[in-house]
């Protein structure tokens, strides 16, 4: 790669998923996060208990990753080759599990007005 | 950008359009270039819109002001040739590889949908086909190469598909008639032959990985103890740089693919299942269930018959005699070559091209500005050596044979791995499109 600069790889990401669909996941990201946030201030702090059942979404989500980055790419958990590999399919997978874990903590605000006591 | 229909005009009117054409050329570009663009009513043709030439297109249309940019192709679609190999390996279908020129094209040039007939660097005049003349003040030769298929005998593209034949380089709808030869094969078993032609190439890496990825099918189908599968080196190597060539030959040893040394494809009997090769020890041949023929590759003629290739190298292959650093026509300094159509020791892949293009964008519009360009271009390559279907080795070296790892210590060179694969499943393809529109 000779110059990997923002903005290389935003036209990257946006030939990777088309500029539409790569700009409508940049906002699905950014609402996510701003209702986990929204949900924290509400709130006014992280509700335990909801945060303790949102984390049991942490391991579907990251086999969910895992699993569609393996069957984009044609590949299988036996290509793993290097501590390279492992490094990057850990990645994936804490990406997967925090990404989840954020969803049902926020999408679990929204259904619930108030936190339990 | 501008299509041109070429029926019904003359050469006037066709440098009226281009001009027309130059002067709407004040799109906004990438911001990197718009800071810095340069006005200029230089007259450029640039031959050929494929790899090279649409991303040298969109980085002049974006940096000069008022030039007048004409490109020159007659191929109606663009292929996106790093993916043949996926298509042969039965991962993409045709498609994948296929789009129309004009997609990549930028605004504010001119497109003149036809081939070049002839070209003079001394009169600086370009004439197409149908008798269009274009006069130039630079020339940048972005042709790509030609397939030579009728040197092998017996070959005849029609058959591609048929009869065990392959042809991964044809194009992307015989790269998909080799993956049914080639599917068929690793589901019976027998003789697989590969091999590389005697000429410089594009991707010397594309005959071994589908000698491995033939391999990897053939063991998940469990007919590899039935498959002999032969890799017939035109010389003593497997590949130009020694390191990369040491690794290969241990992965073939490994895979127990049987190598060859110095034998040359000169002739197949489809019929036969035959091939017949040319080796320091006479003719030999070699019988096959499946082969994947890959012919001599040289300059096209109409470059050739123009007096710009190398004198005294590759006088069978014709490749232009530019400067191996700036790019640049050592006897034409109004000439620049972009791609496979260079006479530099390496470098026909895409990846070349990425690293081509800024250099000679920077000669060009340094020599527009009465300056010296003082961009060079070390014969960076790269090459995603599959090694199986989910790991690859991400091989990248320069005109001196160094590797030059773009992520050193982190994605090791000579490895197989999984993370190399992915790099070229996702991300080469975008990266290879952002560099068409000149953002990469």
């Amino acid at each position: 790669m000779e110059d990997l600069t923002v903005e290389t790889l935003i036209a990257v990401s946006e030939e990777i998923f088309g500029r539409l669909t790569f700009w409508l996941l940049v906002l699905l990201a950014l609402a996510i996060t701003g209702l986990f946030l929204w949900t924290l201030w509400r709130d006014g702090g992280v509700s335990s208990r909801r945060f303790l059942l949102a984390q049991l979404w942490f391991p579907p989500g990251a086999i969910a990753m895992v699993g569609f980055m393996l069957w984009m790419t044609s590949s299988r958990l036996t290509d793993i080759g290097g501590p390279i590999d492992w490094i990057a399919l850990l990645g994936l997978g804490i990406w997967g599990g925090v990404g989840a874990v954020m969803w049902a903590y926020a999408l679990g605000g929204l259904a619930r007005r108030r936190p339990p006591a | 950008m501008r299509r041109l229909d070429t029926a019904g005009l003359n050469r006037r009117s066709v440098l009226g359009l281009a001009a027309a054409g130059g002067a709407a050329a004040v799109l906004p570009g990438p911001a990197r270039a718009a800071a810095s663009r340069v006005a200029s009513n230089a007259r450029i043709v640039i031959l050929g819109a494929g790899a090279g030439g649409a991303a040298i297109a969109n980085r002049l249309a974006a940096r000069l002001e008022g030039a007048s940019i004409t490109i020159v192709d007659g191929r109606k679609d663009h292929w996106y040739q790093p993916g043949f190999t996926l298509i042969a390996a039965g991962l993409k279908p045709a498609a994948y590889s296929v789009s129309a020129t004009d997609l990549w094209l930028p605004e504010g040039i001119t497109w003149l949908p036809e081939y070049a007939a002839s070209i003079d660097p001394v009169a600086q005049r370009v004439t197409t086909v149908s008798g269009h003349a274009l006069d130039y003040d630079y020339l940048i030769l972005a042709t790509g190469l030609v397939l030579d298929w009728a040197a092998i005998e017996g070959f005849d593209l029609a058959q591609v598909g048929q009869n065990g034949l392959g042809a991964v380089y044809a194009g992307p709808e015989h790269a998909a008639a080799t993956w049914r030869a080639m599917d068929d094969f690793t589901r019976k078993g027998g003789t697989a032959l590969f091999g590389r032609p005697p000429t410089e190439m594009k991707c010397a890496g594309a005959p071994l990985k589908y000698t491995f990825i033939t391999d990897d099918y053939a063991r998940r189908r469990g007919t590899r103890a039935d498959s002999n599968l032969i890799y017939a080196a035109h010389n003593d190597t497997l590949f130009s740089v020694p390191i990369v060539n040491e690794k290969v030959k241990l992965l073939y040893r490994d895979r127990g693919v049987d190598t060859r040394w110095n034998h040359v494809l000169k002739a197949v009997d489809p019929a036969a299942r035959q091939a017949v090769f040319d080796t320091p020890e006479g003719e030999t041949s070699l019988d096959y269930d499946f082969i994947n023929v890959i012919p001599p590759q040289r300059a096209p003629q109409v470059v050739r018959d123009a007096g710009l290739s190398w004198g005294d190298r590759w006088t069978d292959q014709g490749w232009i005699e530019v400067d191996p650093a700036t790019l640049r026509h050592l006897r034409y300094p109004n000439v620049f070559g972009v791609g496979d159509i260079n006479g530099v020791p390496k470098g026909k892949t895409a990846a070349s091209v990425k690293w081509q293009v800024p250099v000679v964008e920077d000669h060009l519009v340094a020599d527009i500005q009465g300056r010296e360009g003082t961009q060079r271009y070390n014969g960076y390559t790269s090459c995603p050596l599959i090694t199986r279907i989910g790991r690859a080795m991400l091989v990248e070296f320069d005109y001196d044979n160094n590797l030059t790892p773009s992520f050193p210590g982190i994605i090791a060179p000579l490895e197989e791995l999984w993370v190399s694969w992915l790099m070229k499943e996702i991300a080469l393809k975008p990266t290879y499109n952002a560099m068409l529109r000149g953002k990469a």
